[in-house]
């Protein structure tokens, strides 16, 4: 029994190690300097990153959500201590061979400190355990290639195995257009796994960040059992651009905006950033006699 | 054929006179009984939907439908489906699966209708439900690429345990037009495009996409039909007779396309 025992711990020791090592890069990916201003998108106010820091990057003048890293955006979510990344170091190769691609994914990688661009971790919100999907829009606006995909359908189905409620937060440009077909056949890998985990019983609470567009938008994005969105998230299939351009006029104030899509009956609640925490503990808390109660 | 470029694929994919899904019904088909109708207001005729017999057994038949003069294309929004078609193509999935047919699906869709009432109608989830229903179906699904696949307005009518495709057919992410003008901001680039973006028949053979690549005759598809479509009904029938004997069709299609895409992982410390 000593070699059983022996190796079984080993195995503990490295998991703790590589539990530790990961809060500390996390930690460390996205310092966020205290100096220095931001003007903020929708109202142009200049607004200091030590008030940013404050308010979770919501302009404290408009309400406007910025754009937020999937750790940051974890940290304000779970439990301390309980963060626990799955698959850091997944990626997809240049499977099209598309001209120039390892170098911009390089680029990313150097840019943002990601490998890709989604994050799968399990930790605690409020004490209960789940599974956390999170897109970062730095990284290459969030498209969603082979990698993506695949971190996806990990996430999915791992919550399926340890039967853990399941909440993704979507950032995303669509499909990665350098993996092409592959990117395409993301939609449907990410979809199937939605499906036979809601079947098994599953909670999948989705949250829309902006902008939320393409490819993710028409597959695991707009498949909860509980759909939420941040304020004034765009969130559509086509792009705006290429709306106008079919259409050949103005697009109507507020369209796509997550306030639309909330009137026209796809989206349960907007819920603001700071709330977000308080909200998803009540869904997990509301949903805990099902199945998947811990 | 083999020495077309893939921009001259994708013009012949193109071709008015190519046929459509409504060809292939006719000619492969019988006792075909149309359903229309998403039975929550709308009728979308962009997406052809009919229970029909294939060789004396019924099956559901489903496809995009373009139309041959002005008027039909507009009238079938030249192909590109509003949130209503895929909302029809899952009521008829479901009916097909409740009564154990078949599903086949003939994609020929320059894409989901990038319009205002379609964004307020919900074509983002339109699609997602639709991929969503037909990954877990437990029937046998197979889908025919007999021209233009575009993007997710395709692929939702496509996660098939057999994805056939004709030789001059393409299938991509995006339009040639469309992919130039997000990478280059320059759409007069599609020919370029589509040197580049892996969208002909056998290129998504060797990728593993499409599971057989069907040949047309020199000239494409629209010069002689009918050899097209006894290829298809030979490869029809001989995929369905495959698929008959598989247990598991709904495991079956959820592994294909869980395959889909290789990745490299970071070795555990």
């Amino acid at each position: 029994m000593q070699p059983l025992f022996r190796s079984r711990r080993d195995r503990l020791d490295r998991l703790r190690r590589q539990r530790e090592e990961a809060v500390e890069a996390a930690s460390k990916r996205e310092s966020i300097p205290q100096s220095g201003t931001q003007t903020c998108p929708n109202c142009n106010t200049e607004c200091t990153n030590a008030q940013l820091v404050q308010t979770d990057y919501v302009c404290p003048n408009c309400g406007y959500h910025l754009p937020i890293g999937a750790y940051l955006r974890l940290s304000l979510l779970l439990d301390p201590f309980t963060f626990r990344e799955l698959w850091a170091g997944l990626t997809a190769p240049n499977a099209l061979d598309f001209p120039g691609y390892e170098s911009k994914l390089v680029a990313q990688r150097e840019k943002t400190a990601l490998s890709d661009a989604a994050v799968v971790a399990v930790g605690k919100l409020d004490g209960r355990q789940a599974v956390f999907v999170v897109l970062d829009s730095r990284f290459f606006m969030g498209s969603m290639g082979v990698a993506v995909g695949e971190k996806v359908t990990r996430g999915v189905e791992y919550a399926k195995k340890h039967r853990l409620p399941l909440v993704i937060f979507s950032a995303s440009g669509g499909a990665r257009m350098q993996e092409g077909i592959l990117s395409l056949m993301q939609m449907a890998k990410t979809s199937a796994a939605i499906e036979q985990f809601s079947r098994s019983g599953g909670l999948y609470i989705s949250v829309f960040t902006h902008p939320t567009t393409g490819g993710v938008t028409a597959s695991f994005a707009s498949l909860g059992d509980i759909t939420l969105a941040e304020p004034g998230a765009l969130i559509g299939f086509a792009g705006p651009r290429v709306i106008q351009q079919t259409i050949g006029q103005e697009l109507p104030e507020g369209f796509q905006r997550a306030e639309y899509l909330e009137e026209h009956g796809f989206v349960d609640q907007i819920v603001p950033r700071s709330q977000m925490r308080e909200t998803l503990s009540q869904l997990l808390s509301l949903h805990r006699k099902g199945v998947f109660h811990r | 054929m083999n020495n077309l470029t893939a921009a001259q694929r994708v013009k012949l994919a193109r071709t008015p006179g190519r046929p459509g899904t409504l060809d292939f019904v006719n000619a492969l088909f019988t006792d075909i009984f149309v359903c229309k109708g998403d039975r929550l207001g709308r009728e979308d005729p962009s997406i052809f939907g009919a229970i029909a017999r294939f060789h004396g057994k019924p099956v559901t038949v489903l496809g995009h439908r373009k139309g041959r003069t002005f008027e039909e294309n507009m009238k079938c929004n030249f192909g590109m489906p509003s949130p209503e078609g895929y909302r029809k193509a899952q009521r008829l999935m479901k009916q097909a699966e409740k009564f154990g047919r078949p599903i086949i699906t003939f994609v020929d869709t320059p894409g989901a209708y990038p319009g205002l009432e379609a964004e307020a109608g919900g074509q983002g989830e339109a699609i997602a439900s639709s991929l969503a229903l037909m990954s877990a179906l437990t029937v046998p699904v197979i889908s025919v690429v007999i021209g233009e696949g575009g993007s997710g307005g395709a692929l939702a009518l496509a996660v098939g345990n057999r994805v056939l495709m004709l030789e001059n057919a393409v299938y991509s992410v995006l339009s040639p037009e469309g992919f130039a003008s997000i990478l280059w901001k320059d759409a007069s680039r599609a020919d370029e495009a589509a040197g580049i973006m892996k969208l002909t028949a056998r290129d998504l053979y060797q990728l593993g996409v499409v599971d057989q690549v069907i040949p047309e005759p020199e000239g494409g598809a629209h010069t002689d039909a009918k050899a097209v479509f006894e290829a298809v009904n030979q490869a029809l029938t001989r995929h369905l007779n495959q698929l008959n004997k598989e247990k598991d069709l709904a495991a079956h299609r959820y592994q294909k396309f869980r395959a889909m895409g290789a990745v490299r992982e970071e070795v555990e410390p």
